[in-house]
Parts: C-alpha cells; structure tokens; sequence
C-alpha cells in the first residue's frame, strides 16, 4: 500500500516542461511563492513611488514635479499636485501597500516558498487551489492599478474607504465613480485569493507533516504562518460581503451605507436608512486582524533566524507560540479602537480600549523572549541577524505608541493626527518590511541557489534603520503639535511651522527609498553572479536546510525526511557542530 | 510498532481538513451578513415586510431529499454495491432543481413588483439567497467531480466522498438557518 502511494505522488511530482505550466501557470509552491514576491516587488515599487509624490507636496506644496503634468494632466496640472489628486496618491499608497505587499510578501510569498518544506511535504494540500490563489491576488492587482487609467482617475476614499462617501459615487469626488467601483471589485477578489491560499495553509500544515514532525516539532515560522492563515480564514471571509454589499450600493441602488437625507455636492442622493457605522465595523472587523496577518509572519520569521544566527535556542518556545495564538485570538476583540471617534458609546469605546491594551502583553512577552534569546548569545552579525534587531526595534518605537492610542480619551485628541502615521508605519510598515528583508537574506540562497553579497547587504540595513527613523519619528512630533493627517498641504494654514520638519522627513524619505536601490541591485546581481550557495550556509536546523539549495521539483528528491528533533537544537554538541539538524537521526542530547 | 501505529490511525485527509476550514470561512460570511442585517433592520425606519415566496418551502424539502441522497450513495458505496454512482447524479440533480427553483421564487417576487433596490428587507433577501446559491454551485461542481472519481476509481474514494458529503450537508443546515432569518425577519 506505501509503494503505491509512493508511485503515485511520484507521478504527481514529475516536473512539468512547457514553459506556461513551469513558470506561469505553475502548480509548485515555490514557483508560486517566487509569483507572489514578484507580485509584492512590483507592488511595493509603486507604493513608494506614490509616497515619494506625497512627500514632495508635503514638503514644497506648490513645486511641480518634474514629469507628472504629462502622466496625469488633471491630477497634476503643469506637475503640481490637486488636493484631490493627493488623496488618490493617499489611497493607492495604502491600497498597494496593505494588501499587495504586506500581506502577499510576509505570509502569500515566502510562506508558499517555505512552508511546504518545512512540514516536509512534497507540495501543497491543493495545488491548484494554490495556482488559482495568485492568479486572482494577480488580477485583483491588476484591476486596481487599472483605476489609474480609468476617466476620472483613482479613488480619494483612503484605503479604509469609508462609506458613505465611498458608496454614492461621482459625486464624492473625482476617482469615486469608476475608480471606486473598480477598488471594491479588486478588494473583492483579493479576498477570494487569500481565502483560497489560507485553506492551503492550513490543510498543508495539519495534514502533510511529514514522519516525525509533530506540532511540538514545527518551525515558528510554520507556527507563525499557520495563525496567520487561520487569522486571515476568519479576517477576509468578513470583508468579502462586506465589499459585496459596497458594490451593490455603487452600482445596483440598494442602501446597505448610505443614509437617508444626504446631501452631497449640492444632490440629494437616492438612498435611504443605510448606516455608515455599519461599513466601518465590517471593515474593521477585518482590518484590525490585518494588521496581525501583516506582522505575526515577521514574528516568525525573526524567530526562526534569531536562534540560527545568535546560535542558542529561543528562549520558551512553547510561551512564544502560546503568544501568536493569544494575539490571534485578541486580535478579533479590538476593531472597535479604530472607530473611537465613530460616534460611539463611550463604554464601548472602554471595552475595545480593555483587550486593546491586553493584546501588548502577548506582543510584549514574545519581544522579551527575543531579547532572551540575544542576551549572552555570541551573535553572527549577518544582513539578516540585522535586519531582525531592526524588526525588534522598530516594532518596541511603534508599539509604544500604541499604549497611547488604545486610551480613547488620548486617541481624540492623536487619532486624526500623524501621531498614527508614524505609529501604523513603524510598527506595521517598517517592522514587517524588516521581516521581509530578513527573510530575503536568509531564505534568497535558498530559493536561487546563489547567496546575496554581505557588505551591500549590511549598508542596505544601515541606512535603511537610520531613515526610517528619520521619516516616521518626527512624526510622532508633528501629530502631538495637533498636525492633521489626510491633508493635501500645510502652506497658508496654522501649520505653516510644521514645513520645515515636513521637508526633512520628505528628504529622508526620498533617501530611503533610493537606498533601496541597494537592496534591488543586490537582488538582481547575486541572482546571476553570487556565488554558488550551499545547502545549508546558516547552519540551521529547519527541514528546508536538508535539501539541496534550490530544492529539487518534489522537494526532497522523492525521499521525504524523517524527523527527529524539535527546530531549535541550537548549542547543543551535535555531528555537524553547535546544532543538530531536525532531520539528524542522532539521539537527543538530553536523552 | 510504527508501522502498526501507522495502520491504526488512518491518514489524514487533506480535503476533510480543507473543507471544516471553507466552512469555517462561509460560517464567517454569513455571520457578517446575519448582523449587517440585524444591525440595519434596527438602525433605519425603512424596512418593509413582505410575504416570503411559498415555493422557498419547496425547495427546501428538495435540498433536504438531495443530502437523504447523497447518503444512500455513501452507503452503497461504502457497501459496494451498485448504484453509488445513480444516486449521486439523483444528488446533482436535485442540487440543480433547488437552484432552479431559487430562481423561479426570485421571478416570483419580482412579478409582485419586490426588487433588490426596492427596500433593505428585499436587499438582504437576494443578497443571502444568491451568496447561498454561489456556494451551493460550488457544490454541484464538487458532486459532479466526486461522481467522475466513483465511477474511474478502483478503490471507493471515501474520504473524498466525506468532504464533499461535508460541505453539502453544511450548505443543508446553512439554508435553514437562512431560511429561518429571513422567516423572522423580512
């Protein structure tokens, strides 16, 4: 009976040859997640572009940028920005960046990449459910970008697109006509994406672990990715109906957000009895436990490199897991902190603010247990051990804020502000981007074979942390000084003063990005010229070190491992130095 | 001992498993249906009520004879004897006449003037009712699948058959629920 299971996932695996079945309809996890960070390459380029566009009218509000009179002659007359022109900037930044780089990168990308491997599987549960999941994520991006090339121009709503200025169309604005619609269908679809690849996730993990590898057993990145499906199961099945009932209210008359009475750009719009607040719930539903879909695979991902580089185990294990779990758990019990000014109750405003401030003792436990981890450890300063201290830090100087926001007598004050600019960017921005970063060094001889070259890696960090932190602290200044954010320009108002600090953060950012450039060299060059990796240059003790770098079609060569050991042997007197691999059939040093 | 141990539990079946979590996530949708309702029926004056089609009640008697069904195909197959195969196409098909018959109980009420735009309490009827239908197409698919895998396969292909068995009961239980939601409250 094995023999014949054996055949036939033999069969299974034989590597397919046209070129449309290996490299563009591809049913394998790791064509499929180097798709997915292709997509979130893509994806991120652009969003920085748009930030950039913001900066600079933030910083010189009347100066043209050179060039975009011609690409967008009624956003940018002769290139200076319209107001409604940077709202559309605002919302695409934050469409593009939450959904297309932060979630498909950290969780989609490199979790389709790794965590088959790490369960030791030869693939997915479903792989072409998992061939479908990128191709509609694809398609949803593709239909949002399309609203920049619609006629009236994107969408000004932001990306939480609240209704009901989101749900009445043309006359909302330039943007919320076509452009909305087509945000609400891309959401739609993307929704349907992450559903597909969540059901992966989770069959893969709970059914197709390898001989040996219990749950005691599984990586934290697996752990992470795991929660983070199971996160993203409950988050997006919420916001699927929700922009359901958004599109029928654009486009088929019904008034599930639009109230009665309303009165927009001199018109009565035709709808009646709808409720804003409903939209927001629905969303905030779903956009809280986003944030965690955005960070928890960067909480794996840290601590699945810390213990390879700082060469000792992580600090409690099993506390770290129970941590995810607990933030999964909580992250569904505090939507509400993003609706404080919404109008509502002020106890229920109290017990959203409640689990709020609960959910930073999880988050707190598992920064100390890495900070555990790092005390006393001779760390291996690579580009990746840098970029998770990078992670720890920007994650501690956003989370802090967050204490102050989760008061919702502090949050009116702070919640219109830039306070919660640079909050969201440093602790769900920056730290996961950091994640990604630390993934690319570590897992990138993994997935191309070829390892990435250290010194430019070690710039790229360095200047990445001190920009960063040039870009989003001040503005944790600017938003105490009472600086609203959603604002086109500061240039005749009572924040003439902020100008100054607007300019140096926009300098800062531009700087930033160009460093990037660093990182997109790195890429592209160590992808043809690095040198040869081999199968394990971390010493690391995960299954997808066992397997030749890049793994073969199946995986692991139609032998697939047996495992022995739980991922964090690190220290230990093992055969192939300090650490023994999970796949190592020596006994147990503790036995 | 391992490979006894290894007899003992039978393996997993990632399509049980990826079935339980597809239900968990329509559970959620609907879930976020059910109170955009509740909340929009106690937060506006418009809701207007209106008398459900009966042939919804007919339909609901052909959902239900399309699971009793499928479960006469399971113990056939599991028993192997003939006619597994018959009474899943007999599943199908009742799957296809309550779809079909979803549809007439829409042209019905539009007959009496009753459109998705015409109130919040119509709305959410076509809105619950088409969400149902699209997953229970979804189903059709599967059951059409699951007969084309009876009838090639040499060996009775039970845990596939379990988790499409799975999700169209599921779908049995979610249209009560709907049914009953909107018994009370359009």
């Amino acid at each position: 009976m094995p023999d014949t299971t054996a055949t036939a996932s033999e069969l299974r695996h034989v590597a397919p040859q046209s070129f449309l079945r290996r490299y563009v309809f591809s049913l394998d996890h790791k064509v499929i997640g180097k798709q997915y960070l292709g997509l979130a390459l893509v994806a991120v380029c652009t969003g920085m572009v748009l930030s950039w566009l913001m900066r600079w009218h933030l910083g010189w509000p009347t100066a043209a940028v050179p060039g975009l009179g011609a690409v967008s002659p009624t956003g940018a007359p002769g290139g200076v920005i319209t107001p409604e022109y940077y709202l559309s900037l605002m919302t695409m930044h934050g469409t593009i960046m939450v959904f297309f780089v932060l979630t498909t990168a950290p969780f989609a990308g490199f979790g389709n990449f790794l965590l088959p491997i790490q369960v030791g599987a030869e693939d997915m549960a479903f792989p072409r459910f998992n061939m479908m999941s990128f191709w509609v994520t694809f398609l949803a991006f593709a239909v949002l970008v399309s609203a920049f090339f619609v006629h009236d121009g994107p969408p000004i709503a932001g990306w939480t697109a609240y209704a009901p200025l989101s749900a009445v169309g043309k006359d909302a604005g330039p943007g919320q006509a076509m452009g909305q619609t087509l945000w609400a269908v891309s959401i739609a679809l993307f929704c349907v994406g992450q559903l597909l690849g969540a059901l992966n996730f989770i069959a893969t993990t709970l059914d197709l672990r390898t001989r040996g590898m219990s749950l005691a057993r599984l990586p934290y990145a697996t752990w992470a990715w795991f929660i983070t499906s199971v996160i993203g199961l409950i988050a997006f099945s919420v916001l699927l109906p929700a922009c359901i009932l958004l599109i029928l209210d654009r486009v088929a008359g019904t008034s599930f957000f639009v109230p009665a009475g309303l009165v927009i750009s001199d018109r009565l719009q035709p709808h009646a009895g709808g409720s804003p607040l409903l939209w927001q719930h629905l969303f905030w539903f779903f956009g809280h436990p986003e944030v965690y879909i955005a960070i928890l695979p960067g909480f794996g991902i840290v601590s699945h490199i810390l213990p390879a580089v700082a060469r000792k185990p992580l600090l409690g294990p099993r506390v770290f897991i129970a941590c995810l779990v607990a933030i999964g758990f909580l992250s569904y019990m505090v939507w509400g902190h993003h609706m404080f000014l919404s109008g509502m109750n002020p106890f229920s405003a109290t017990l959203f603010s409640v689990p709020t401030l609960i959910i930073t003792i999880p988050a707190t436990v598992a920064t100390l247990l890495w900070i555990g981890t790092l005390y006393g450890s001779k760390l291996r300063f690579n580009t990746a051990a840098l970029f998770c201290l990078g992670f720890i830090s920007v994650f501690v100087s956003g989370g802090l804020s967050g204490f102050f926001l989760a008061q919702p007598s502090v949050d009116v004050y702070l919640h219109g502000t830039y306070f919660v600019v640079g909050h969201f960017h440093f602790v769900m921005g920056v730290a996961a981007m950091f994640g990604i970063f630390a993934a690319t060094y570590f897992w990138f001889p993994k997935m191309f074979g070829r390892m990435m070259n250290e010194t430019l890696g070690k710039w790229h960090f360095i200047l990445t942390f001190i920009g960063v932190y040039c870009v989003f602290m001040p503005m944790h200044y600017l938003g105490l000084a009472g600086n609203v954010r959603r604002y086109s320009a500061f240039a005749d108002d009572y924040m003439k003063g902020s100008i100054p600090l607007h300019q140096f953060i926009t300098v800062a950012a531009l700087f930033t990005g160009a460093v990037q450039l660093l990182f997109l060299y790195n890429l592209v060059r160590s992808r043809f010229r690095g040198p040869l990796a081999p199968a394990n240059p971390w010493e690391a003790t995960s299954l997808e070190w066992s397997t030749p770098s890049p793994p073969p079609h199946d995986n692991f060569g139609g032998h697939p491992p047996t495992v022995h050991h739980g991922p964090n042997e690190y220290g230990v007197a093992g055969r192939s130095g300090d650490y023994i691999m999970q796949a190592s059939p020596e006994p147990d040093p503790g036995a | 001992m391992a490979s006894e141990r290894a007899r003992a539990a039978p393996p997993p079946v990632p399509a049980q498993t990826g079935v339980v979590a597809g239900i968990a996530a329509i559970t959620m949708t609907f879930a976020a249906f059910t109170s955009a309702l509740v909340m929009r029926k106690g937060g506006g004056s418009d809701w207007v009520h209106f008398h459900l089609p009966p042939l919804l009640f007919a339909n609901t008697a052909v959902l239900l004879a399309s699971s009793g069904a499928l479960e006469l195909a399971r113990r056939r197959l599991r028993q192997g004897t003939p006619g597994a195969t018959a009474w899943l196409a007999t599943t199908l098909a009742l799957g296809l006449l309550f779809v079909a018959g979803q549809l007439a109980a829409w042209r019905d009420l539009a007959a009496q003037g009753v459109f998705l735009a015409t109130g919040p309490s119509s709305a959410f009827f076509y809105v619950l009712t088409a969400a149902h239908g699209a997953h229970l197409l979804g189903g059709v698919t599967a059951l059409a699948y699951l007969r084309y895998r009876v009838r090639r396969a040499a060996v009775a292909p039970l845990g596939a058959f379990g988790a499409v068995a799975t999700y169209w009961h599921f779908m049995d239980g979610l249209w009560l629920y709907l049914l009953c939601i909107l018994a009370v409250s359009v």
